[in-house]
């Protein structure tokens, strides 16, 4: 039984900048408000995409420019680094057993970029 | 220690986050390329309507749009109390509203689109 | 021929009798290039300063006694080879666990932690000796046999950022040892870990840091685990609710 234990605080707002591994874990969830931000932009554009072409091309314009380009570019980072960490982790998450062995996770990940790939492939020659 | 009724959350974050690992990037390229105007051919108004007036890609709009948008809502909520922020209900309230918001708004331009 | 390298140990001191605070204290250790940092602590203990506290047992990475800070991350002493640093490391108790005294630290939280999820069988059903051994293959083994390889070092709740910031947590070695018992054929005592573990202090006090797999000694993957949790109760609380009529 203590004496005296001593307990050693915690520092509730900057815990994360101890460890590098923190700091990338704190980027992984910080990503979450860049594509949250971007995800409401696109709920305004279907909003405008229904109320017809004037309001949609109003949209559009208002992407434009340097703050639009920025925000894009921060957003596909966010989204990029929310993808690999997401892939890399899912052979963790859900294992996959056949018979006595393990499907090794290399495969399981190199399955998902391989989705990726089509699927944005897919988007982007649709889109353009 | 009653059990959770988290599951409703989680199910929705995962769901959330496979689907904007696989389809956000390409979004946010295409956004990007509206941004620089790269391509004058691009997002023709008609091209975009007529998908989304399909009910093929009203659900496939909708399905990415709310799920999305639930995973970020519910991460973001748990980046807030990992820095500082304790408040965990006011901030979960506020954000799954946002999140509610977006999917009702969602919902309806979709169902305004014919 | 062995190399000797003269290593500056600076390790955090805590008397609950004389002290208000820790305090660091530096010893100059003459270690021999194959050493490990616990060699280096016995070699203070010995020669050095007999007043040193710390937990160690078997050196060889089995007990999970000699857990300890070494430069600021999680190790085993018995594991954290001299040669993989500098010519100063910094000791220090496991974090996220009150000191008792120098490097010990009270574990009676993770005891009970552990304790709580049901370690153990629970059959099925009740099976008299006279009907025989489980019957396993080895694909069933496969199910659990990573989890059975956690040695109880408390690595991962020194790791864990959500056990440090919320100390009611059940943290990753209790929810994962939960997980290697649900995933074993011979068990039937899902349901009751369930109670436990599915709760708001349970697994869902978890986001994925990863950081206690990272650590583990074992490779056991506690995250891993966590998350196989997180999907098994996601697909339980469906069932519950969707279809109560199911059988539990």
């Amino acid at each position: 039984m203590s004496s005296k234990p001593y307990i050693r605080e915690i520092p509730k707002t900057s815990w994360f900048f101890r460890q590098p591994r923190y700091m990338r874990y704190m980027g992984r969830e910080v990503s979450s408000f860049f594509i949250g931000a971007f995800t409401l932009l696109l709920v305004v554009g279907l909003k405008r995409l229904a109320q017809g072409p004037e309001a949609f091309q109003s949209f559009l314009d208002a992407l434009r420019g340097p703050l639009g380009v920025l925000f894009c570019l921060i957003t596909l980072a966010a989204a990029l680094y929310h993808s690999t960490s997401w892939f890399n982790v899912t052979p963790q998450a859900m294992p996959i057993q056949r018979g006595e062995e393990l499907v090794p996770g290399k495969m399981i990940v190199g399955a998902h970029y391989a989705i990726w790939a089509v699927v944005s492939l897919i988007v982007l020659i649709l889109g353009i | 220690m009653a059990k959770s009724n988290k599951p409703i959350i989680w199910g929705l974050f995962a769901a959330g986050g496979t689907i904007t690992a696989f389809v956000t990037p390409v979004l946010v390229l295409l956004t990007l390329f509206a941004a620089m105007r790269f391509a004058p051919t691009m997002f023709t108004y008609d091209s975009i309507h007529a998908f989304a007036a399909h009910w093929l890609g009203k659900l496939i709009i909708f399905g990415i749009i709310t799920l999305s948008l639930w995973h970020a809502a519910h991460r973001f909520r748990v980046a807030l109390f990992d820095v500082g922020v304790r408040a965990d209900l006011v901030v979960a309230t506020i954000l799954y509203i946002i999140a509610a918001l977006g999917t009702i708004s969602t919902f309806f331009s979709l169902l305004s689109i014919h | 021929m062995s190399e000797e390298r003269q290593i500056e140990l600076e390790v955090l001191r805590y008397n609950p009798e004389t002290d208000l605070e820790p305090r660091y204290q530096t010893y100059s250790v003459p270690c021999v290039n194959e050493w490990v940092v616990l060699d280096a602590l016995n070699y203070v203990k010995e020669n050095l300063d007999p007043t040193l506290s710390y937990r160690w047992s078997c050196h060889m990475a089995v007990c999970g006694s000699c857990g300890y800070m070494i430069n600021g991350e999680p190790k085993l002493g018995c594991k954290a080879f001299i040669h993989e640093y500098g010519d100063h490391i910094r000791v220090e108790p496991l974090a996220n666990f009150p000191i008792e005294r120098d490097l010990v630290t009270v574990v009676e939280d993770f005891i009970t932690k552990f304790s709580s999820v049901k370690p153990y069988l629970i059959p099925k059903e009740e099976k008299s000796i006279s009907a025989g051994e489980y019957k396993q293959t080895p694909a069933q083994l496969m199910k659990y046999k990573q989890y059975t390889l956690c040695i109880n070092c408390m690595l991962c709740y020194a790791a864990c950022p959500q056990y440090g910031l919320v100390p009611e947590f059940l943290g990753p070695a209790a929810i994962s040892m939960a997980h290697r018992y649900n995933q074993d054929s011979r068990d039937g005592g899902r349901n009751e870990r369930q109670e436990v573990i599915a709760s708001h202090e349970g697994v869902w006090e978890c986001s994925f840091v990863g950081a206690c797999s990272e650590v583990c000694p074992k490779h056991v993957d506690p995250a891993g685990a966590l998350q196989q949790v997180k999907v098994a109760s996601t697909i339980d609380w469906y069932k519950e609710h969707l279809m109560p009529w199911g059988k539990k």
